[in-house]
């Protein structure tokens, strides 16, 4: 596990400390650390089935892990459950659920707590503001079912802002999403992490929409990760030990590629060609 | 209990166990054990209104299995599945009730009906028992891969010219089909349950659809063996044994599964 | 002013006792079946719902056999169902369903030993036949402390749990992430379902049961689009079933079979498919008139100006 710097001064949002965690007996990730500061933008980066639902899944603690520690603000998780908000990649199956996007949100507000909530207009207020914030106050009163996969997601960014939390956590946001929403999806997302200081960390297979505004990249390759700068991590000698044989990082025209050479697979085998980072140049 | 009038309900048995175990299958991969529930349970409304017109019970059954199967269909394409089950099941349990207060007393039949009886099988049950059976079996091994298809991997099948609403209807039909013709042995209200210990227990023990198929026929056999035996001795029904014995042998397939992990 | 009604309503219906009770208890059960049952709808559970139907059976089978208050029998026996269904524990809605079955199976097994064991000499064809297809409606003074014990508690579960219950319904991981007690919620919401389910088993027979938990809910979710509002919807259309169905059944007592009159239970049922049909209609014609509208606008134009619609949603994730 490679750590290349630390996190800004001051207690890290959320602290990954050699984490490993599996199912049903196989490793899926080993000996993973990381931090993120609070206001910072980062990656996490890997092929699929590289682990990155895992570690979220970890960090969340819809699973457990074999051994390590998740800190968050220092603490570790059970006490600090409504500073992580959750945007999950398969969301909603069901065309009909009656909801309106609107009261999604208002329910990202207070879904843990008994009872009926009382209309105030402080509420209204702050969920006027949530939809304000991701653009989403045009569709805002339609079913969430009937909203295209980008509107989705825009009220569900909103649901886990409503919160406030301290740490965002976003599993493949933009996988399903055109080129266009998936820059603008970055943007948003870029944006409400500096002004209202929360960490965010989102997981893709694919770094090139977040190169602009990415502050630092957690990358996975084989259950293990190399954290830190784009420049710190995103280099031949770097990603070659992670992926325990050699690769090539070239950049062209400002995106990166990662290729694997010919005939070295080593024992990762299928793994021959274009690796994660690799861009589609739109 | 082996002698004279009871081998017409071991055979007649037997051939309700495989059918079970056979369309069972596909009740439990498509997750239509309600659907399994309702056909049965509001056919009863059929045998009721065939008494009243002085008609065969086994028609009543089958027109009303038919009828729920396709009302199911017709509602469940638009709304939610379950909700369709729900409404068709109550809508004919309803019209069960109607045909009931016309009736001026209950017949006799009623509770061997809607729980199995051993000793109402007659010789003349095991013919029509058994063509029916085979029509079934047959049909099902007619349209086994592109059931099997349309079940698993629905979009998959759409692709290749299984529209959804057209296997899910023929999928119905020989659920009612299989409903009506095994109600005399276990009754209305337990059928399902065959239908869906039997192959559930049998996922439990593998995940190839052939070997699946068999066990969940060996096991619906086995169960239902058992529980004539049971009944026979103890007088208690048939479906007490039927229902026990499924949720039993689930539970026993539940734990290997938990200890095989 | 009763001759003025009286094409409706036959005479003597205003003045009748046994229909105050009816459409007292009608009334109090489509309330509750209408709050419980939106979410029955939303979960997907319409199987365990109806299930506790058949269920109570069994138990108040038991209980009579014991020497217990059948009625009694009725709620352990939904409630020890629903700890049993919770047991199995699928949590994916098509297992859901198996486990309601397996559950549901043993559970009228039982009841049928139970009908046997207690069977008089006439036989328990009649027991059997009253318990599944009769409609109730005449309820003793001594149960009603259970009838309200029983709405108060079913109607209190889920007005406590909403917000998580809801969440939770839509997406169990984002409950969980949250903090949620995802299982936990589910089980408590269980216990609600089974409560009502007994209430109406016990007061209107387990036919009617089935019919008012999930018609009515069903039907208001197609037309509103906010849970809550969904309630009230489903407890007024519940309400108003109920009413009308008493109405036609006391007026039945003169259509042929002359001096009988035909079950409150069917005329309910028949009202609560017709409700939920016709709540499907304003949907339809909004479809229809989508697509006159795409079919005019030619093909290319015609999904650039809305939503792109159920396609993206259905096919989401």
């Amino acid at each position: 596990m490679q750590e290349h710097s630390g996190a800004a001064s001051g207690t890290p949002a959320l602290e990954v400390r050699e984490l490993c965690a599996g199912v049903a007996g196989r490793e899926i990730l080993h000996d993973v650390s990381f931090s993120i500061a609070p206001g910072q933008f980062t990656g996490l980066i890997g092929s699929n089935g590289a682990g990155k639902t895992t570690l979220l899944r970890v960090i969340l603690g819809l699973m457990g892990a074999t051994s390590g520690r998740v800190l968050f603000e220092g603490r570790e998780r059970s006490g600090a459950r409504a500073s992580v908000g959750y945007v999950p990649q398969k969301f909603l199956l069901d065309p009909d659920m009656p909801l309106r996007g609107r009261d999604l949100v208002a329910l990202g507000l207070d879904a843990t707590r008994p009872g009926l909530a009382l209309p105030s207009r402080a509420r209204r207020r702050r969920v006027a503001e949530m939809l304000e914030a991701v653009d989403a106050t045009a569709f805002a009163d339609t079913r969430i079912g009937r909203l295209s996969g980008g509107e989705q997601q825009r009220i569900l960014i909103a649901h886990a802002l409503a919160a406030r939390p301290r740490v965002l956590l976003l599993d493949e946001p933009l996988a399903n999403l055109d080129l266009r929403s998936a820059h603008e999806v970055v943007a948003l997302l870029a944006r409400i992490a500096r002004s209202e200081g929360i960490a965010v960390l989102l997981s893709a297979h694919e770094m090139n929409p977040l190169l602009p505004v990415m502050d630092r990249i957690v990358y996975l390759a084989g259950g293990r990760a190399a954290s830190g700068t784009t420049e710190e991590v995103v280099r031949a000698d770097v990603l070659s030990r992670l992926y325990g044989h050699h690769v090539d990082v070239l950049e062209v025209h400002g995106r990166v590629l990662v290729v694997a050479g010919a005939g070295e697979a080593g024992d990762l085998a299928g793994h021959q060609g274009i690796f994660p980072g690799a861009g589609i140049p739109a | 209990m082996f002698s004279g009038f009871m081998v017409n309900a071991w055979v007649v048995a037997s051939i309700v166990a495989v059918v079970a175990g056979v369309v069972g299958f596909f009740t439990v991969l498509r997750g239509s054990a309600f659907v399994a529930h309702a056909i049965p349970n509001g056919s009863f409304a059929g045998a009721a209104g065939a008494s009243l017109i002085g008609t065969s019970t086994l028609l009543g059954l089958g027109v009303f299995s038919l009828g729920g199967a396709i009302a199911i269909g017709l509602l469940g394409r638009r709304g939610r599945h379950d909700v369709a089950t729900a409404l068709t099941l109550a809508m004919m349990l309803g019209l069960g009730a109607l045909f009931l207060s016309f009736s001026v007393e209950y017949a006799p039949e009623v509770y061997s009906l809607l729980f199995g009886e051993v000793l109402g099988i007659g010789g003349n049950d095991v013919l029509p028992t058994a063509v029916l059976g085979g029509v079934c079996v047959a049909s099902v091994a007619a349209v086994y891969r592109p059931l099997m298809l349309s079940s698993v991997l629905p979009e998959v099948g759409e692709a290749a010219g299984l529209g959804r609403l057209r296997m899910e209807m023929l999928f119905l039909a020989l659920l009612a089909l299989a409903t009506t013709m095994t109600v005399p042995v276990v009754g209305t209200l337990l059928i399902f349950s065959l239908m869906t210990g039997a192959p559930a227990t049998a996922r439990c023990f593998t995940d190839r659809p052939p070997v699946a198929m068999a066990l969940s026929v060996a096991l619906a056999l086995v169960i239902v063996w058992a529980a004539i035996a049971a009944s026979y001795t103890t007088n208690y029904p048939v479906g007490f044994f039927v229902g026990s014995a499924s949720a039993g042998a689930y539970a026993l397939g539940r734990i290997w599964t938990a200890v095989r992990r | 002013m009763s001759h003025l009604l009286s094409p409706v309503f036959e005479t003597g219906f205003f003045e009748s006792g046994p229909v105050h009770r009816a459409l007292a208890v009608g009334s109090l059960v489509a309330l509750v079946s209408g709050v419980v049952g939106v979410f029955t709808v939303i979960r997907g559970q319409s199987f365990a719902g109806e299930a506790f139907g058949d269920l109570g059976t069994g138990g108040g089978a038991g209980a009579y056999l014991v020497g217990v208050g059948p009625l009694w029998g009725f709620v352990a026996g939904n409630v020890l169902a629903a700890g049993a269904m919770e047991m199995v524990g699928i949590q994916r809605a098509r297992g859901r369903d198996l486990a309601t079955g397996i559950v549901l199976g043993a559970g009228i097994g039982l009841a049928a030993l139970f009908l046997y064991l207690g069977s008089t000499q006439q036989g328990s064809s009649g027991a059997t036949v009253t318990i599944l297809f009769g409609s109730v409606f005449a309820i003793a003074s001594t149960t009603v402390p259970l009838i309200l014990l029983l709405s108060a508690g079913a109607l209190a579960i889920v007005l406590a749990i909403y917000r998580p219950l809801l969440l939770s319904s839509l997406n169990a991981e984002m409950a969980a992430a949250r903090g949620i007690r995802v299982r936990m919620i589910g089980a408590l919401y269980l216990l609600a379902l089974a409560l009502a389910a007994a209430l109406a088993a016990i007061t209107i027979g387990t036919i009617l049961s089935t019919a008012l938990l999930i018609g009515p809910a069903a039907g208001a979710l197609r037309l509103t689009s906010r849970p809550l509002r969904a309630m009230a919807c489903a407890a007024a259309i519940g309400i108003l079933t109920v009413w009308a169905g008493v109405v036609l059944a006391y007026d039945s007592y003169y259509w042929p079979p002359v001096g009988r009159g035909w079950p409150v239970s069917f005329f309910v049922v028949t009202l609560v498919l017709i409700a939920y049909l016709t709540s499907g209609v304003p949907d339809t014609l909004a479809r229809r008139r989508a697509g006159a509208a795409r079919g005019r606008s030619g093909s290319t134009a015609g999904t650039a100006s809305g939503r792109p619609g159920s396609a993206a949603g259905g096919t989401r994730g």
